[in-house]
This record gives structure tokens, C-alpha cells and sequence, in this order.
């Protein structure tokens, strides 16, 4: 039946990378690389831009490598990234107030305050996977299955959107939490986006 | 278009807004038009020395804390503290529900709060607020609140075009049927967070911003909070707004750097405009930040999509950029000028100079029986957006 998809996921705590319901990264308190980094590696990604990015694009780029999964550079028409979370960009932003608090050290640095917008996650993603539909950052007090089930099912419904790469992108106080999905519609033997099912892979 | 056609369609059913030229739409709204009509008239904006202890000077549109806080408590006598972001916002969603007569309270009605920074100033000093004030679902869970609406409230923080995907998704909400009326609030007020960072970007202009201007120099910041109330149209008045179609695109290019082609805004417009709306359009309320390559990109856009004879038009040179409340403002201001005919001038626009032609109101001009608009925004994370906004 034709409906709305989960074509893939990617869950990423301060434990461990899960995708395709197994753990595929986990974390190695011996390895002097920064968690993200660790994932960075062990995947084998190249993007020179990453290691430019702050820690909340860094952890939702990483969870759109592993569900998008494709290096096409074609300019992808009928996709469209769509992310949330709850605490924003305040994890850059404190690192941005550390430049401007005293007066003897004032440093404001555009390559920090750049990151100080939520929604840089989803251009990034776009950017790197040539997205060109809308994207859109959103933000709730806890994860929502159903403003994330809400939001994907009411962009596919408007017919131009085919694909959407998002979910749940938290980077705060040193912790990552990262639901990643990327959803189709089409007639495949997937789980249906529902509220339920996206509770599911959240709570793996 | 038959009437009963309009019945799908999404309504204006209220606004309201908090500005440094006014603390209504009619008053902002008099103010514009006495500054569109007058070239000789000093706007609100202003350059400020040593202000919020920022090194540099710069030059912003602000709103007067002390007459904010007087309107304030007139207004409630409410105990419980809240920033100056929450008042203003509280204000301006106050005067939209009294025009719309919705019960604000009501199960059938979702709040969405647009704004990039929300209280980030409380980063620097707390100044008593709980840490938790810094989030921005916390300030929009405390708007919503103020009304007794327990609909968990939804907030978008789209950087520049935050406004506009505000009311896409408000648009959607309706569309889907899930709620009656959505008050969607779009706010930003200013700090040394912001200002420093963009002047860091070396974005900001000393002097009142020149959009699509030949020597422009970069934008100008500005405070405000303005809100919508929309619903279904089903028995909106003759003279009501309608948001007819809203489209974002990605450029898929560079996180702070528009496109050269305007991809992502060339996209917007074809998708939310056919021929017929074409010739019923009085303008385009362009983004017009008056950067170098904004306003390159919006002529590329506006040019690429055949639209270069349509009057356009930029609000920056009368409130600045005011950012979260972007969208939300300069629609209602747009849709003033559409009621009152009047093709408000670009002010700050001198000398024409864009990447392509455009037909930019350098004087205050008529809208010749026209009645609808395009509000345009871009911004960082290479995100676009365009709404057509008609009265019916």
C-alpha cells in the first residue's frame, strides 16, 4: 500500500550509534577522540566541513550520513529536511557568549556565531545532500513523536515532497541525543510513519 | 475566483504588533506611511554609542523598555515576571485575539512562537529569571500560557525566514483540521549576543540601510513582536487577507552565503504564483536586508521568475531587520498598504544598483486596484521563503 515510509533510521545516544536495530558504533572511553569524532572515523566519512561544524550539526550530520546514505550529487528536487529539538543552538551559543563577555578579551567570531541558529543543522544536511525543498527547524519541550509524525505527513500531503530527511537533533551540556529518519513515500513493504513506530525506534 | 472557492483558504482573522514606530498595526502602520509619503522624515533608527556594552556603535531600531513595561502593566496586573520579548509578544498576541474574537483559551487553538534567539540576552546575566527562561519553548509555553491555552505550543526557529515558516505551518495546521485558529507570534529583541555577532560577520551598516541600493552597506537590527491570528475562511468578510500559498526552499549552497543563482527563492516563487496571480499582484515585499548579496540574489530571483516589472519594495529601512518578527510584520504592514492602496517606498533606496533590473519603489506609489502581495525572505542556513497574501 502506498503511504508514508521509514526507510531508514540512525539513533545516536551518548552510548552508542544504533542502525538497522544494531549497534554499529559504540563508545570508547579509551579514545582520546571526542565522541562525535569517534563516529566521524569509525564510518569512514570524508566531508572536510564537518570538523568545521558545531557539536549539534556535527551529531545530526552524522545521523543523516547513515540514513541518507547516498553520494548522488544530483540536486534532489522532491526532498526536504525537516529537524527538531529542544534546547536549540544553545550549546554553540554558550561557546559564542564566552567571546563577547569581557571587555579585556572581546573576540566575537563569525565562525562560532554562525552556528548560534538552530536550523544551520538542516542547511548543512541540505547542503551536503543537495536538498533543495524546504528546510525547517522546529522546537518542543520534550521529543514529539507526534509533531514529528505531524510535520513529515503533512509535507508529503501537499504531493511535492517525496523524501524527508529529519527527526530529533539534541546536542547540549556535553550530551547527544539523535533520532535520525529519512521517510518516502511509496508502495515498499516499510513500516508506515506513525506516532507509534517512530516511539518505537526512540526508545530502542 | 468563485467564492466558494475561497472556502479551503487561510484567513487573517487578527494582528497585532509591538514596534518601536507604534504599539499597534494602525499606529506602526500611520507611522510607515507618513515616512513612505515624506523623505524628509527621521525614522525611529538610530546609531548607539556604547550600548549594551558593545565596543562599536551601530545603528538599530529599538523599543523603549520603559514604555514597554508601562504598557505592560496597564495592561495586566499580572505578579509573575516576564522579559521583554514575553511582554511584547504577549501584547502583540493580545490585540490579534481581540480583532479575531477567538477564545485564546480554547482546545481548538495552537500558539506558534517564531523567533531565532528568544531571551539569549539571559545568557550574559540572568538577571533573576531561572535558567530555564534561556530555552525557547519556555517562552513559548509562557506566552501561550498567559492566555490559559494548554495546547503544548509549537516554536519555530528558521533563522531570517522564521516568520514565514511560522505561518506555512500554521497554514498547515488549518489545512490538516487539527485546530480552529492558530495565533502564531513572531518576536526578536536585541542584545550584545546578536549585534556582536553580526557585526562580527561585518553585516551591519553604520548609517539607515539602503536595500537594492547601488552603495549599500549592510542591514540594520531592529526589536518587534507581531502576531496573526489565523483561521479557516469559511465566513471571513469582504476586505480579510487571505494567505493563498506559502513555499521554503534550501539553495543547497552555503550556510551563510545566498545563492548566485537565487535557486532556493527562484523555486518559492514559481511554486506559490500562476499567471493570473501575477497580474493581481500591487508588490513584492522583498526581504531587502540591504547586504551586498541578498539583495543581489532577491533581483536574480525576482528577474529569473519574470516578475522584474512588479513593484518592489523593502520595510528594512523603517524597522530594520527585526528577524523572528520579520515575516509576521511586514505581512501585516503589506496587507495596511494593500487596503490602503498605497505602494509604500523603499526607504533608504537612493541610487538603483542589483545583479539584475528591478522596478524598486523609490517613491511612494498606488496599487491600482491590485490586491495582493508577496512577502519574500532568505537567510543563513540557506533557507527561502515566499507567501502570496490576498484580500478577498
Amino acid at each position: 500500500m502506498k503511504g508514508l515510509k521509514i526507510m531508514s533510521y540512525c539513533r545516536i545516544t551518548d552510548a552508542s550509534v544504533i542502525f538497522y536495530d544494531r549497534e554499529v558504533v559504540v563508545y570508547n572511553p579509551k579514545d582520546e577522540d571526542p565522541w562525535l569524532l569517534q563516529i566521524y572515523k569509525a564510518k569512514d566519512i570524508h566531508y572536510p566541513k564537518f570538523h568545521k561544524m558545531d557539536n549539534l550539526c556535527k551529531a545530526g550530520f552524522l545521523g543523516a550520513e547513515m540514513v541518507v546514505n547516498d553520494d548522488s550529487q544530483e540536486n534532489k528536487e522532491n526532498w526536504a529536511v525537516v529537524t527538531f529539538n529542544r534546547s536549540s543552538s544553545l550549546d554553540d551559543d554558550t561557546s559564542y557568549q564566552k567571546t563577547i563577555e569581557n571587555a579585556d578579551n572581546y573576540f566575537p567570531a563569525p565562525s562560532v556565531f554562525v552556528y548560534t541558529l538552530p536550523n544551520i543543522l538542516s542547511g548543512e544536511i541540505a547542503i551536503r545532500h543537495k536538498i533543495m525543498g524546504e528546510s525547517v527547524h522546529y522546537i518542543t519541550k520534550e521529543f514529539s513523536a507526534e509533531r514529528i509524525c505531524e510535520a513529515f505527513n503533512d509535507l508529503a500531503s501537499d504531493g511535492k515532497i517525496d523524501t524527508i530527511v529529519g527527526g530529533w537533533a539534541e546536542y547540549f551540556q556535553g550530551h547527544v541525543d539523535v533520532l535520525m529518519l529519512k521517510v518516502s513515500v511509496n508502495e515498499e513493504d516499510k513500516q508506515l510513519l506513525t506516532i507509534n513506530n517512530i516511539l518505537k525506534l526512540w526508545k530502542i | 475566483m468563485e467564492e466558494n472557492e475561497w472556502n479551503n483558504m487561510i484567513c487573517v482573522a487578527g494582528e497585532g504588533m509591538i514596534s518601536p514606530l507604534g504599539f499597534n498595526s494602525a499606529d506602526t502602520f500611520r507611522r510607515v506611511e507618513e515616512l513612505s509619503a515624506d523623505p524628509s522624515k527621521e525614522s525611529e533608527g538610530r546609531l548607539y554609542q556604547s550600548h549594551f556594552g558593545i565596543p562599536e556603535p551601530f545603528f538599530a531600531s529599538l523599543i523603549d523598555d520603559k514604555k514597554l513595561d508601562n504598557a505592560f502593566s496597564t495592561f495586566s496586573d499580572t505578579k509573575f515576571r516576564y522579559t521583554k520579548l514575553e511582554k511584547a509578544a504577549i501584547l502583540s498576541a493580545d490585540q490579534a485575539i481581540r480583532k479575531s474574537g477567538i477564545n485564546p483559551s480554547g482546545k481548538d487553538v495552537l500558539f506558534i512562537l517564531s523567533t531565532t534567539k528568544g531571551n539569549v540576552s539571559l545568557l550574559g546575566d540572568l538577571d533573576g529569571f531561572e535558567p530555564e527562561r534561556i530555552h525557547l519553548w519556555r517562552s513559548a509555553e509562557l506566552i501561550a500560557g498567559f492566555f490559559g491555552n494548554a495546547n503544548e505550543p509549537l516554536t519555530v526557529s528558521n533563522a531570517c525566514i522564521s516568520g514565514c515558516s511560522a505561518l506555512i505551518a500554521g497554514m498547515r495546521q488549518l489545512r490538516q483540521g487539527r485546530y480552529s485558529h492558530i495565533v502564531v507570534v513572531g518576536a526578536d529583541m536585541l542584545c550584545k549576543f546578536i549585534i556582536s555577532g553580526f557585526q562580527s560577520f561585518k553585516a551591519l551598516s553604520n548609517e539607515l540601510c539602503r536595500p537594492f541600493d547601488k552603495n549599500r552597506k549592510g542591514l540594520n537590527l531592529g526589536e518587534s513582536a507581531a502576531t496573526m491570528v489565523l483561521s479557516k475562511s469559511d465566513e471571513a468578510p469582504k476586505g480579510s487577507f487571505v494567505l493563498v500559498k506559502g513555499a521554503m526552499h534550501n539553495d543547497a549552497n552555503h550556510i551563510s552565503g545566498p545563492s548566485r543563482t537565487a535557486e532556493g527563492l527562484l523555486r518559492c516563487l514559481t511554486e506559490i504564483l500562476t499567471e493570473t496571480d501575477k497580474e493581481d499582484l500591487a508588490f513584492i515585499n522583498a526581504h531587502g536586508t540591504s547586504t551586498l548579496y541578498n539583495d543581489d540574489m532577491e533581483s536574480i530571483a525576482i528577474d529569473r521568475a519574470l516578475l522584474q516589472n512588479i513593484p518592489v519594495g523593502s520595510l528594512k529601512g523603517y524597522f530594520g531587520h527585526t528577524l523572528g518578527a520579520a515575516g509576521i510584520l511586514e505581512s501585516i504592514i503589506s496587507s495596511y498598504a494593500v487596503k490602503e492602496q498605497v505602494v509604500l517606498r523603499s526607504r533608504g533606496t537612493l541610487e538603483l544598483g542589483t545583479a539584475r533590473k528591478l522596478n524598486v519603489s523609490v517613491n511612494q506609489g498606488v496599487a491600482n486596484g491590485k490586491h495582493s502581495f508577496v512577502k519574500m525572505l532568505s537567510g543563513f542556513g540557506g533557507s527561502n521563503a515566499a507567501i502570496l497574501i490576498k484580500m478577498i
